[in-house]
């Protein structure tokens, strides 16, 4: 009988602050600047530069660990890193190591098996702790190709090195790979609603390592485990994740042993495997930097911090579960981002509509978005706009079915629903003489399907409507056409 | 050198080594800014290929910048305490376009793109930066052999060491060839030179004039100093480059007074401690009696002297020496060739390229203490090094706390031994190292100390008397030491150069 063995899964994020200068010097921390257009001596680490410490760095970290219900210290401290690589120009990266900025948090997170069509079934909310949260500078950039002479020659970009990034330790308390993505997932909209982070895992501005060990279920000794980086997408956790487990479980069951390591994920092969040991025999000397004064937190400082945490997105889906009265899969999917989750928002409160607001954000609207490459913040169609959209059909002026099109013109031109209904000649007629008049004209023109109705084949009810329709160009009022026609066929 | 190069002018000389003199001369149109920079120049070119206490010298540089003085301080122009005195800055010091080598082959070539905020505040006073000085390799040495360029002599015997790390500012200053100058004082290095070429070294207290600029050495224990020709030219450049500074997180927030206000004001009743950890075996008997004349001398001038303890003196020198090569190895590890400084050519590999730059850029000393400081940090071992070394510090520093509420100051030597010779002890890296003993426990300590010149031994070499004060006493240490030489004054026995 084979044992049956858990996984053990513990993740590293580190994220990227949000700040407009980096973590220890004024320079810029934008994306896509030319190479090296972004640094100063003190990010050069040219002799004699000191570091001087980026309050609203602090600030966002802070906030951070209080969203993360750490207990924050009033005192932290930067140390020294050691190490010697060419994007690291001091030779040690400014890191925080025994004394961070938040310990002992926690993350509770819905989560649960999904079907096949991405919906929750049996869902759960878990908790996971977080073991520490701590600041840090990020390291510059190596280019080894893409350039003329990458044969001979590797380049280093620094406009990365001195940004502000947080690392947060989660404890090893993933079981599964899935419950590492739930994580991720409500980790990152975490940040984004805390507004610190842009969470861009292309971009690099949301890493992740995992710390992956297995050991037959029900047994308290943890395995031996590896490390695996490179995992540079949600997807690729969960590949990375899901190969690891499958390849130390083999591993063991072949009478192997694991071999503590770090692995790196390699995308092509769909496989993790070793990096080179002799680049991780790091020894990295850590020592309290000499250079910067102890962290310390005025309990006023926390205290206002704590004041301006704004909603976060579990509380958020469950106001709009019980506000808006939304299910729990539809709630958790307009909250995936705070800027989605605000534009549902405006347009339930202003289309006093929240059922209809939802389908349009997560239907048309989410549709059209993805066609035309857009995300919300992109979005040409304003939240107001929409929901007078969404009081157009409510008030029969337009049917549903024109509304799309309306829908359509709207996120086009970018023009108001009353604009496109006035110049598509779509107001919808409701005047019972002239639909009269168009059913007599529909009726007397199919007598066949008249005599098969009325002996009895009431599915052609439907036919009739449809023919209607046509005639009308779609802007018959349903109801009033099935009301008018019922009593027609009766007659 | 007192006296040795003179600038005559309505009958009345101005001394190049007394920046207060310059300073009145120049204010009062009695001379040009031109004239001194000048004057200045050509002291350097006479003396300095037998001194060597220059890396590089600007005579352009500095004579354009004195004529724009000229025209400021004709013009009218107030705000400028140091309007056309001449400053030599040691090498490891970062000076905007003027090359910054820290006496190392490994930065020949560097020259920095910014000043260091004490540099920029010499400019901003209207000081004329002359040159930098020649320094033991990155400030680690006590007798400036270490510098990859040349040893620097000092002026009283050519034979002798002028003491270090800042041996090239202390002679610029004894020879006669920069007013003032700026040092740096890790544990002694400012104080040790001006002790052994008969000038004014203070080192000042942690985090009193910003390190933004200075090429850190030991990041906790580095300040820079200063060193001057009489304690009130120290005074005078002190007030002008301490304060706080937004780019340096460990400058102290606090305020600065004019040192220069109540320089002569009597110092009687002053209590003066004399720790006798200071006067062990090792302290030669020349010195010894001569600290002891000065103490007697104090007495004279109305200090109440007394014997008190600072008991864990005698572990300073080995805490020292965890400390700051531990944290000079981290310091010292942005020399990688990769973006500045000195890179092997034609590299194997990156592992090649670290390998060869830093063996070749680095000095023997140098790479002495990156090794010590690498094991001391080291997994395993880092509690029992620097970790113990750090609670020691503690020690020594509560020492200076207890000692400083019974008494205003310290008095004691500054060195065990006047200026060896050269070569004496570049085999003897621990006698090297011992030499520093009643300096490292002010850095370690963080306190300010200075030392002024108080004798000559029978063979012609100076003695100077180390004053110490708790945090922030500056202005007292320069009253003592300047009602000193006012009633003690030094006579120096005839120059070689």
């Amino acid at each position: 009988m084979s044992i049956d063995y858990q996984a053990v899964i513990g993740l590293e994020v580190h994220a990227q602050l949000l700040t407009k200068s980096k973590l220890f010097c004024g320079c810029s921390t934008q994306f896509g600047a030319p190479p090296n257009a972004n640094t100063c001596p003190v990010c050069l680490g040219l002799p004699g530069v000191l570091p001087v410490l980026n309050r609203e760095a602090v600030h966002m970290a802070l906030l951070t660990a209080l969203a993360l219900n750490c207990r924050v210290s009033p005192t932290s401290i930067f140390s020294r890193k050691n190490y010697f690589y060419p994007d690291l120009p001091k030779g040690y990266q400014i890191s925080q190591y025994d004394r961070p900025l938040g310990e002992h948090g926690r993350l509770t997170v819905l989560s649960g098996e999904r079907s096949e069509t991405g919906k929750i079934v049996n869902r759960t909310e878990k908790s996971f702790g977080i073991r520490r949260i701590h600041m840090e500078e990020d390291a510059g950039k190596s280019i080894h190709e893409g350039m003329p002479d990458s044969a001979t020659k590797s380049y280093v970009n620094l406009n990365r090195t001195g940004v502000p990034l947080v690392e947060i330790v989660s404890e090893p308390d993933f079981t599964s790979s899935q419950e590492a993505y739930d994580y991720l997932t409500h980790l990152r909209k975490t940040l984004l609603y805390l507004g610190v982070c842009d969470g861009n895992m292309e971009e690099g501005s949301l890493r992740c390592d995992a710390n992956v060990s297995v050991r037959p279920r029900g047994t308290e000794e943890l395995g031996t485990k590896v490390e695996i980086k490179n995992l540079n997408s949600f997807r690729f956790l969960q590949m990375a994740l899901d190969y690891e487990i499958d390849r130390q479980i083999r591993e063991i069951a072949q009478g192997g042993r694991i071999v503590q390591e770090t692995r790196l994920w390699d995308e092509a092969g769909g496989r993790t495997f070793p990096m080179r040991s002799k680049e991780e025999a790091h020894d990295y000397r850590y020592f309290p930097e000499p250079d910067l004064p102890p962290l310390t937190l005025d309990p006023a400082w926390i205290e206002e911090a704590k004041r301006s945490l704004p909603d976060l997105p579990d509380a958020m889906a469950k106001r709009f579960m019980t506000v808006y009265g939304l299910g729990d899969d539809d709630a958790l999917s307009l909250t995936s981002t705070p800027r989605l989750a605000g534009y549902f928002e405006e347009c339930a409160r202003a289309s006093g509509n929240p059922r209809a607001s939802a389908n349009w954000v997560m239907g048309d609207l989410a549709y059209a978005l993805k066609n035309s490459g857009r995300s919300i913040d992109e979005c040409p169609l304003p939240a107001d706009r929409l929901a007078a959209l969404v009081q157009q059909v409510d008030s029969g002026r337009i049917s549903g079915r024109m509304a799309k099109a309306v829908f359509e013109e709207m996120y086009r031109t970018g023009a108001s629903a009353e604009q496109v209904i006035a110049a598509l000649g779509m107001e919808q007629v409701s005047d019972e003489a002239a639909l009269a008049g168009v059913i007599d004209r529909v009726l007397s023109a199919n007598p066949k399907q008249l005599a098969d109705y009325r002996a009895g084949k009431e599915k052609l009810l439907g036919y009739f409507v449809g023919q209607v329709m046509k005639e009308t160009k779609g802007q018959a009022n349903p109801a009033v056409l099935n009301t008018l026609l019922k009593q027609k066929l009766a007659e | 050198m007192n006296g040795k190069t003179r600038l005559w002018r309505d009958s009345k000389p101005v001394k190049i080594n007394d920046a207060c003199d310059i300073r009145d001369s120049i204010r009062s149109g009695r001379i040009s800014a031109e004239e001194v920079a000048a004057a200045a120049l050509k002291r350097i070119e006479e003396a300095d290929p037998r001194l060597g206490a220059f890396v590089t010298v600007q005579p352009e540089q500095a004579l354009a910048r004195a004529r724009e003085v000229d025209v400021k301080v004709r013009s009218g122009q107030t705000g400028l305490p140091l309007a056309g005195i001449p400053v030599a800055v040691k090498d490891n010091i970062s000076t905007r376009h003027l090359k910054t080598t820290c006496g190392s082959r490994i930065l020949q070539s560097y020259v920095p793109p910014f000043n260091a905020t004490a540099v920029q505040a010499l400019e901003n006073a209207g000081a004329v930066v002359i040159g930098k000085t020649n320094c033991d390799e990155f400030g680690m040495g006590s007798s400036t052999e270490n510098s990859a360029f040349h040893v620097t002599r000092n002026p009283f015997d050519l034979d002798r060491v002028a003491g270090g790390s800042s041996g090239g500012s202390a002679v610029a200053v004894a020879a006669g060839m920069a007013a003032l100058a700026l040092g740096s004082d890790t544990g002694g290095s400012v104080r040790q030179p001006a002790s052994f070429c008969n000038v004014v070294g203070i080192k000042p207290t942690y985090g009193r004039i910003s390190r933004y600029g200075l090429v850190a050495f030991a990041s906790s224990l580095d300040v820079i100093g200063i060193i001057a020709s009489s304690p009130r030219d120290a005074a005078l450049l002190l007030s002008t480059v301490a304060g706080p500074d937004t780019c340096d997180s460990t400058s102290a927030r606090v305020p600065v007074p004019d040192c220069l206000d109540g320089l002569d004001r009597p110092v009687k009743g002053l209590r003066v401690g004399v720790p006798r950890e200071f006067f062990d075996p090792g302290l030669d008997h020349e010195v010894k009696n001569i600290i002891d004349d000065a103490l007697r001398n104090a007495t004279v001038l109305g200090c109440e002297i007394e014997e008190v303890s600072l008991p864990h003196t005698p572990y300073a020198v080995a805490d020292y020496y965890i400390i700051a090569p531990a944290e000079a190895s981290s310091n010292l590890a942005r020399y990688d060739g990769v973006r500045y400084g000195y890179r092997a050519p034609s590299p194997r590999d990156l592992a090649d390229m670290y390998f060869r730059s830093r063996s070749r850029g680095f000095g023997a000393e140098v790479k002495r203490r990156i090794m010590i400081g690498t094991f001391a940090l080291s997994s395993g071992y880092y509690e029992a090094y620097y970790g113990r070394a750090m609670k020691v510090r503690t020690l020594i520093r509560q020492d200076y706390e207890k000692v400083f509420k019974g008494v205003d100051v310290l008095m004691a030597p500054v060195s065990p031994t006047p200026a060896f010779r050269i070569g004496e002890k570049t085999d003897d890296p621990l006698a090297m190292y011992l030499s520093d003993i009643y300096t490292v426990t002010a850095n370690l300590a963080g306190i300010p100390a200075l030392s002024v010149p108080c004798g000559f031994t029978s063979g012609g070499l100076p003695v100077g008397l180390q004053i110490l004060g708790s945090h922030f006493e500056e202005a007292t240490l320069l009253r003592l030491a300047q009602n000193y030489v006012n009633s003690f004054p030094v006579t120096a026995p005839p120059p070689q150069v």
